[in-house]
């Protein structure tokens, strides 16, 4: 055995093969170029290659691999919105995570343990009631639990008994889950580069060249590159991609934060959110409990984290769970989201034929990775956008068809 | 914390404002299309650069303007709305 170990080390041909291949030189034209290569843009090349027999494709990625908002997301994976387009676009995302380990031969660390969001008002229970009634009606698993309800689903939460924030009921979403945010990335990484596709890192898109209503090429840092069809897929940075290519997104954006604290025994089953504390808990699989919630409350460009976000999310994680007090918390971090005014992503065309959007994911868009990687997919090889994404198009701001899922959206992503 | 100066209240901490978001200008509901509308609802200032916003000081209820690097988040200057440059 340590001979043939020795043998396998020194000998100048031994069979390794990384995943993920170098970034190899960038060709002068592509069938399809996809900017960003986060979840959403390997995802779309993975479905594409594998679908559609697609496969000179080159995703642009301006950093590494999936370092943008895909690393950074506490991968909430969820259906219980309010609008009936909503909830059959995320339910179709649930169901793709449900199989994704096998889609991908990958273990995503797909965990579907259900998600509680807990209610302190009468107003936000009415608001349940509802986002539950359209839940079971699309097909998803979301219902009303009582008090009772939510102290057998989660015992160790502080009911507030009798206090200012009591606990008067929760939405259960048995569907609700979490799974490994860079095993997607890789996963569909692997799978893309496998049947053909490129992954370009360190290649930034600095420009394109517009002839007429067609995206002729991009401008990278590494050159001039021709394009087919044109896939915008930069989380935060969609706003001013998009910009480069004359198009202007009804996009704002905000720093959302997150941070983890020491690793725990396992003691939190569930996902937890508080619309009112604008707080939510998981307990990761190694024991650490992440806590997010809104987003700051001013623009800006930056991914820098502050004390009084730290101290908001500390303050509702102590309040729903007190024994966490003395916890001490082991990382922090942020990510520039792209804001849309109704907290519903912009998929389909753009005023150019040939590119397509992929963006306003805001918030929420981890759980989505699969689905709109399919979808955009879809879009792109038929020229056409499908039925289940047309709700998302840019110009439903124009028409006044706004997809509101702020109450669904803004305490748990 | 970081602090704002308000230019009525003098610098606060930034958690006793809110901000309202760049400042636009207010086309004429009589002589716009629905296009220019949306526009005017939906698309606020969001290049790299610096913007006029409005903000509040909410204990005080009084609405002033900021002049704010939306990259490096520096307060560039705070003023009162009757110095407001155009006022659309
Ligand atoms: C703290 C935090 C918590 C979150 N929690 C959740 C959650 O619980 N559940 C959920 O569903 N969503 C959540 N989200 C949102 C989610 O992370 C994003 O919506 C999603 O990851 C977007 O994926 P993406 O691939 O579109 O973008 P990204 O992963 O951001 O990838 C875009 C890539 O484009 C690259 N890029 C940018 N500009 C250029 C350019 N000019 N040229 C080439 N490449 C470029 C970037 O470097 C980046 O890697 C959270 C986000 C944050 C910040």
């Amino acid at each position: 055995m340590p001979l043939r170990l020795l043998k396998y080390g020194l000998s100048r041909d031994y069979p390794v093969s990384g995943d993920i291949p170098a970034t190899p030189e960038l060709k002068p034209a592509y069938d399809v170029v996809i900017i960003g290569g986060g979840g959403h843009g390997l995802s779309c090349a993975h479905h594409l290659a594998k679908y559609h027999g697609i496969r000179s494709v080159a995703v642009l990625e301006k950093g590494y691999l999936a370092g943008g908002n895909t690393a950074r997301n506490t991968t909430t994976i969820r259906s219980n919105y309010i609008t009936a387009e909503g909830i059959a676009f995320y339910k179709e995302g649930v169901e793709l995570f449900e199989r994704l380990s096998q889609e991908l031969d990958f273990n995503v660390m797909f965990s579907q343990r259900g998600q509680l969001t807990l209610a302190h008002t009468e107003a936000t229970m009415r608001s349940f009631h509802m986002r539950a009634e359209m839940g079971k009606h699309l097909g998803t698993r979301t219902e009303v639990v009582d008090q009772k309800g939510v102290e057998e689903l989660c015992p160790l939460l502080n009911m507030d008994y009798g206090g200012p924030l009591e606990i008067l009921g929760g939405l259960w979403h048995a569907d609700g889950g979490t799974a490994r945010h860079d095993a997607v990335a890789w996963g569909y990484a692997a799978q893309a580069s496998r049947r053909g596709v490129e992954i370009h890192q360190r290649t930034e898109v600095q420009g394109f060249e517009v002839v007429g209503d067609r995206v002729q090429a991009v401008k990278t840092n590494r050159g001039r590159v021709a394009c087919g069809q044109v896939l915008i897929a930069t989380g935060g940075m969609n706003y001013d991609v998009a910009l480069m290519a004359g198009v202007e997104l009804p996009i704002r954006c905000y720093p959302l934060q997150a941070m983890v604290t020491q690793p725990l025994k396992p003691w939190l089953d569930t996902l937890v959110s508080s619309v009112s504390l604008h707080t939510y808990l998981v307990q990761s699989s190694r024991g650490e409990v992440v806590i997010g919630g809104g987003s700051d409350p001013y623009q800006l460009y930056s991914t820098r984290s502050t004390l009084d976000m730290k101290e908001h999310l500390a303050k509702g994680a102590v309040h729903l769970f007190p024994f966490l007090q003395g916890v001490r918390l082991l990382r922090q971090w942020a990510g520039i989201t792209d804001m849309t005014p109704d907290y519903s992503p912009i998929m389909g065309a753009s005023p150019l034929a040939n590119l397509w959007l992929d963006c306003g994911w805001g918030t929420w868009g981890f759980k989505a990775t699969p689905v709109a990687g399919k979808r955009m997919a879809q879009t792109i090889a038929e020229g056409r956008v499908p039925d289940i994404l047309k709700p998302f198009a840019l110009e439903r701001f124009e028409t006044f068809r706004l997809l509101n899922e702020m109450g669904a959206t803004a305490a748990s992503h | 914390m970081k602090l704002l100066t308000c230019p009525m209240n003098g610098p606060r901490n930034i958690d006793e404002f809110q901000s309202f978001g760049p400042v636009r200008a207010r086309p004429d509901p009589n002589a716009t299309a629905d296009r220019d509308w949306s526009r005017h609802l939906f698309r606020a200032e969001n290049r790299k650069g610096i913007v006029i916003e409005w903000w509040r000081h909410v204990p005080s209820n009084y609405f002033f303007l900021a002049e704010r690097d939306l990259v490096s988040n520096e307060v560039i200057r705070t003023f009162d709305v009757s110095e407001l440059p155009e006022r659309a």
